[in-house]
């Protein structure tokens, strides 16, 4: 099978210098410790970890927010020059990322519209006719609609500002989306509206999600890889089945303990057991 | 005689458009040693509710109940100063933010002991010795040295521990935890959880745990109460709420969660509210209400 491989990562690494004090020597945090894997286009990889482990250092790599110290960035077929000032406007328009937090990743200053139309005012020549109906079909796209497009964000709930910052990430036509925690903010049953859209827009475009998370259960449903991070090394990296059914790694069997389950059988169980612990 | 019974309770808050309801006629009742789930999304007035009963809303909160009652007595008639002598010594409440909670001003160790001392009326030594026996209880290795850290000192995990050290300092007869777990990472929400269980199987407190997340209700509760919008949806005992929800409103957030999806698509809430968008509380709800 020749595989249509969108995004190939190889041993990439970050470091961060810590500034040293007064007879304090600089120290080095190793935030991601070389990390590799391929992802195949219109797939979706979760990556799971605990705050710290580096997930979100890795998913700033792959946007080029942070340059790695060292590895390969393969997208699309092209290896990507991370150096800073050798990145092209097309590089960027590839990856696009959409944060965990809809109330501090919209500018409150700014209409909808202008959200919307500000990458193609950058990217294009297109005029502001055209720029202002883009913006509207993909408002539509989104599940919102052309009366949003002169509001500003704070007239919107959160789950609509994640739909805005969705859109916006779409403007350009990316190939890849780097999704950090979208949906941990929300309400559940906002939740499933938004994942329900991003199943949506992924059989649309053919887009490829790097999803990160620590919702287990948002992950086994959305994902077709996963990959665990613990202390900034993949620790566990398989398909979903492989890693929901055998966790090989001892974090990953204790992140699945720690998970609450929800179903009758366990419920009975606590209460069976609770009743047995107050009669002895 | 119940721990906590609350009758009809409805709260208001003023705004440019009028007065909006956040608790519309909801009752709720905890026995000795219960543990009480109040579910719902955000809005749905389960904090409100349970911030009424601690008098900790603004002055300008509505607040109207037809009782209030903690063991037999009214708490709407106490006076301000007999409020504050229950509220953190036999009531205590534990919130969502614990690094947002702890006052960044003082260490770990001063917040703690203040509430012994006013509570208590414990001397210098009597509080240092509480204090590091709390600290143990609740699982913060070197009590001694870390009753002289500031919070930012602190994990929000090690923040939470100590969230809950303050909220049982006075053997507290009803524990009040406000999504307790919510700002934390999945292995360190289950050792939270587990210490807060395990405290109340020990001391027999009743226990309120506010929270929109099943999980934590599964693992939990005796008893749930579901609210959305300020209303009481359903109110049923664990099990029976997993295995039969009569409103349709619990119905369809058991339904969006993803460990319960069917196809490739989630069941999203409003597609149970087809038509009718505004559920109306289901015969359960109002047959206990009566």
């Amino acid at each position: 099978m020749t595989t249509d491989t969108m995004l190939e990562v190889r041993d990439i690494k970050r470091d961060y210098e810590l500034p040293g004090g007064f007879m304090k020597p600089k120290k080095t945090l190793h935030a991601v410790k070389g990390v590799s894997f391929k992802l195949e286009r219109g797939k979706t990889l979760a990556i799971v970890g605990e705050s710290g482990c580096g997930k979100s250092t890795l998913a700033r790599m792959i946007t080029f927010i942070d340059e790695p110290t060292s590895g390969d960035l393969i997208i699309d077929g092209k290896k990507m020059d991370t150096r800073p000032g050798h990145l092209t406007s097309d590089m960027r328009q590839k990856v696009q990322i959409i944060f965990q937090n809809p109330y501090g990743s919209l500018n409150p200053r700014q209409k909808i519209g202008d959200v919307l139309g500000e990458p193609l005012a950058i990217n294009t020549d297109l005029s502001a006719a055209e720029r202002r109906n883009r913006a509207t079909e993909m408002l539509i796209k989104v599940g919102l609609g052309p009366e949003h497009y002169n509001r500003y964000p704070h007239m919107f709930s959160g789950g609509q500002r994640q739909r805005i910052a969705i859109a916006r990430a779409l403007m350009m036509n990316p190939k890849l989306l780097v999704l950090d925690e979208p949906v941990s903010a929300l309400d559940l049953s906002v939740q499933a509206q938004v994942l329900n859209l991003l199943a949506d827009l992924q059989d649309e475009f053919n887009l490829t999600y790097v999803f990160i998370s620590h919702d287990l259960s948002v992950v086994r449903y959305i994902a077709d890889e996963v990959m665990v991070m613990y202390f900034g090394e993949a620790v566990e990296y398989g398909t979903r089945d492989e890693v929901f059914s055998n966790p090989k790694h001892e974090y990953t069997q204790t992140l699945f303990k720690a998970t609450p389950k929800a179903d009758v059988e366990s419920i009975r169980a606590r209460i069976a057991a609770k009743k047995a612990a107050s009669a002895a | 005689m119940s721990l906590l019974q609350i009758d009809n309770l409805t709260v208001e808050f003023e705004t440019s458009t009028g007065w909006f309801r956040a608790v519309d006629g909801v009752s709720i009742k905890v026995d000795k040693a219960e543990v009480l789930a109040i579910v719902g999304e955000s809005g749905s007035g389960k904090s409100v509710s349970m911030l009424a009963v601690m008098g900790l809303l603004p002055a300008t909160a509505k607040i109207t109940a037809d009782r209030m009652l903690f063991e037999g007595q009214d708490i709407q008639k106490l006076s301000g100063s007999e409020r504050r002598k229950l509220i953190g010594k036999d009531i205590a409440m534990i919130f969502q933010e614990p690094i947002a909670s702890l006052n960044p001003c003082f260490t770990v160790g001063f917040q703690i002991e203040e509430v012994l001392r006013i509570h208590l009326g414990l001397d210098k030594k009597a509080r240092r010795a509480r204090a590091i026996e709390l600290f143990k209880l609740v699982g913060l290795p070197n009590a001694e040295e870390r009753l002289n850290a500031f919070p930012h000192q602190m994990s929000g995990g090690q923040c939470q521990r100590v969230m809950i050290a303050i909220a049982i300092a006075c053997d507290p007869k009803l524990l009040i935890a406000d999504e307790p777990t919510t700002a934390l990472d999945v292995t360190i929400q289950k050792q939270i959880l587990d210490l807060i269980m395990d405290l109340q199987a020990r001391t027999g407190m009743g226990l309120i745990m506010i929270t929109h997340d099943m999980g934590v209700v599964a693992e939990t509760a005796d008893r749930v109460v579901v609210q959305y919008k300020g209303r009481k949806m359903e109110e049923a005992d664990v099990l029976s709420l997993f295995e039969n929800p009569q409103s349709n409103y619990t119905k369809a957030l058991l339904a969006a969660l993803p460990e319960n999806a069917t196809g490739d698509r989630l069941t999203t809430v409003s597609a149970f509210f087809d038509g009718n968008p505004e559920p109306a509380p289901s015969a359960s709800a109002t047959g206990a209400n009566a």
